[in-house]
């Protein structure tokens, strides 16, 4: 479902803003925009929705209008023109007061420089939303503990930011939004200041909280990495332009541009895409109540033409293998009414829907078929196969030469 | 060329004084009223309690703020200007300063609010407080005495106009220092313009209105002696005394007074500084 849309929103710094749009367009770019009337083009026609419960990233180098165009989802940088909805509702007509409301309540965030109140305890500065908003101090109190529990720094409540190290700073700068328990969470660049070890703790951090609470959160990055790693969708910007938008994998697949390409060089690809772009479902699949023994198995393996088949219990979870071949040697060995999980071949290997295809390659690899693709309560999705998984690395790379 | 003046600025000046004080004497009587209100209340007060409560109540702030050896001089040194026989005089400084400092800061910190959030309203400010510290005392000493008469009042009116502006321009500069991004991350959560006042730029200004109010109460201190020119009393008094009858001795006690209340105010108020 969608929750924020963004429709044709403009940015201009400068003291006539209307003069340069009718310049944008005129087909005029940012650069020749700043020589001809010195202001500068922050955010131009970016349109696009973010769903609600997904992380979305909005990525690109400094200047390319990613904080600007973040920073006015909540109206801190008001925009030059378009309109941004959340929930149907228009954020950019809101009159001052209501816009408090707004961000009292729905929307809250995480900057790169924590901005922590140095005056203010760790413990108040996780109530700083809840005390705006009025809160009496025992809710404000209790609920501010519960965020700072949920980020790991319960004990910490009386300390002051300055004692903390810049890790658990972020944090209190992630308690604090979370404790007023916003439906919308922007993240400004919010790991970018820690060392890449904390980052990647924090990251992980969110995305357990994420697990659970289910919230929009629209995060801004220059981190490819990170992008990828926590990211739902991935807006990428260049010279404040959205040049494009989607899940990482088809970013990678069909890259819209040179500068879009340029960014994912050093990617490979098989740490981006999983099993679930690729799975198929191709193969014989044999519901083993249905057939039961192993005779009828052979004939059904028989009459499609095939060498081997998948078996499945009737709610579709994935139980074992059969081969032509093996069943035959069970046969031979006269067990031809045994049921057909006597028969499996052993040494299958299983591969998970978000397993990345670095993951199941060893799978894929040594396995004489295709690699059957299970969900996480095992029902059975499809296969990868060798081939299937060649092909896909080929035009990858095909599409970072083009 | 130039032998002959073209503008006659002193007339007009002259005219213009002239004119206020004809048709607007009362107005400015009546400023007069909180003033007088505030600083015979102190000078009566710091008076009527016993020197040694005065002596106990400074030290004590004095240790507050500061530490055992400021409370310690503080003790010394009050009991020595005692001894120089300065002490009602000294109490009336006092007075005259703290008065002024009152004012100063009821009305230099909102100022100074105002010109921290407003680019437009420093500009304007700035040539004002400019002028109000580099105009020398003794041309705005005859309008005064005009407006206000002679007196203590008028003492402490002159004092307002030299001291107040460090108030202003700290409060300003303190208001500015606070980093951008908190007030930032103050809006994102929702505050208001007041919440992001109170709550985020003056607690985190603090230190700086303190040195502010420090260097105001610094400059009131050093007006005391002009301020007796037009009759205030004080500590200035036995120095404009001294020097008019060449009584060095006087003059010089005089000083000493004033120096040494110095020193203790500015240590307490850049104690209370840092402690905020």
């Amino acid at each position: 479902m969608e929750k924020i849309i963004i429709e044709k929103l403009y940015k201009i710094f400068g003291d006539k803003p209307e003069k340069a749009m009718e310049l944008l367009k005129q087909g005029e770019n940012k650069e020749s925009i700043l020589d001809k009337t010195g202001m500068t083009v922050g955010v131009q026609d970016a349109s696009f929705a973010i769903n609600s419960g997904e992380i979305f990233v909005v990525m690109g180098l400094s200047g390319s209008g990613k904080s600007t165009l973040v920073r006015m989802l909540n109206r801190l940088i008001e925009p030059s023109s378009g309109r941004v909805l959340v929930d149907g509702k228009d954020i950019t007509g809101m009159q001052q007061d209501e816009l408090v409301k707004f961000r009292l309540h729905n929307m809250s965030m995480v900057f790169q420089s924590f901005a922590l109140m140095p005056h203010l305890t760790v413990l108040e500065n996780a109530a700083f939303g809840l005390d705006l908003a009025g809160i009496d101090k025992i809710k404000q109190k209790e609920r501010a503990l519960a965020a700072l529990e949920q980020v790991g720094l319960s004990g910490w409540e009386n300390s002051y930011p300055k004692e903390l190290s810049g890790g658990m700073q972020q944090r209190v700068g992630l308690a604090r939004g979370l404790a007023v328990d916003p439906d919308i969470l922007l993240m400004d660049e919010a790991f970018s200041a820690l060392d890449p070890l904390i980052r990647t703790e924090m990251q992980d951090e969110l995305l357990k909280l994420q697990k659970r609470d289910q919230r929009t959160i629209i995060f801004i990055s220059h981190d490819l990495d990170e992008a990828l790693r926590i990211g739902d969708r991935i807006a990428i910007m260049e010279g404040g332009r959205v040049v494009q938008v989607g899940t990482p994998e088809e970013i990678l697949q069909n890259p819209a541009d040179d500068y879009v390409k340029a960014f994912f060089r050093g990617v490979d690809p098989t740490s981006v895409i999983s099993a679930s772009d690729i799975v198929r479902d191709t193969q014989l699949t044999i519901i083993k109540s249905r057939v039961g023994s192993l005779r009828a198995a052979h004939e059904l393996l028989s009459s499609k033409d095939r060498d081997y088949g998948y078996v499945l219990d009737s709610e579709k979870r994935f139980l074992g293998m059969i081969t032509a071949q093996k069943i035959r040697d069970c046969l031979e060995a006269g067990a031809s009414d045994n049921p057909i999980d006597q028969c499996f071949i052993s040494d299958i290997h299983t591969a998970r829907m978000d397993d990345s295809m670095q993951d199941i390659l060893p799978e894929v690899a040594s396995s004489n078929w295709p690699v059957p693709v299970l969900d996480e309560q095992g029902i059975y999705k499809g296969v990868v196969s060798k081939n299937r998984f060649l092909r896909t690395l080929h035009r990858t790379d095909q599409a970072a030469a083009e | 060329m130039f032998e002959e003046k073209v503008i006659p600025l002193d007339s007009w000046v002259s005219y213009f004084v002239d004119w206020l004080v004809e048709n607007h004497r009362d107005f400015f009587q009546s400023l007069k009223w909180p003033v007088d209100q505030t600083l015979n209340g102190l000078d009566v007060g710091l008076n009527w309690f016993h020197p040694l409560i005065i002596i106990a109540v400074i030290s004590f702030a004095a240790y507050r703020f500061s530490g055992k050896r400021l409370a310690v001089f503080s003790a010394v040194t009050l009991t020595l200007i005692g001894l120089l026989g300065l002490w009602e005089d000294t109490m009336t400084t006092l007075a005259m300063v703290l008065s002024s400092v009152v004012f100063c800061a009821l009305v230099g910190i909102p100022l100074g609010i105002w010109s921290g959030r407003s680019d437009r309203f420093e500009t304007a400010l700035r040539p004002v407080l400019d002028a109000m510290q580099t105009t020398p005392a003794f041309v705005y000493l005859v309008p005064i005495v005009m407006l206000f008469s002679v007196g203590n009042v008028a003492g402490v009116l002159a004092t307002i106009v030299f001291a107040l502006p460090p108030v202003i321009r700290l409060t300003s500069l303190g208001i500015r220092q606070v980093h951008p991004e908190l007030v930032e991350a103050a809006q994102a959560f929702g505050a208001t313009r007041w919440q992001v006042l109170r709550r985020v730029q003056i607690p985190l200004a603090m230190p700086t209105i303190m040195a502010g109010l420090n260097q105001t109460i610094m400059m009131a201190l050093s007006m005391v002696v002009i301020a007796a020119l037009i009759g205030a009393g004080g500590l200035g008094s036995p120095v404009i005394l001294g020097l008019n009858t060449l009584d060095i001795g006087q003059a010089v006690t005089g000083g000493l007074g004033i120096v040494l209340i110095a020193i203790i105010l500015d240590r307490i108020t850049q104690g209370m500084a840092q402690k905020k």
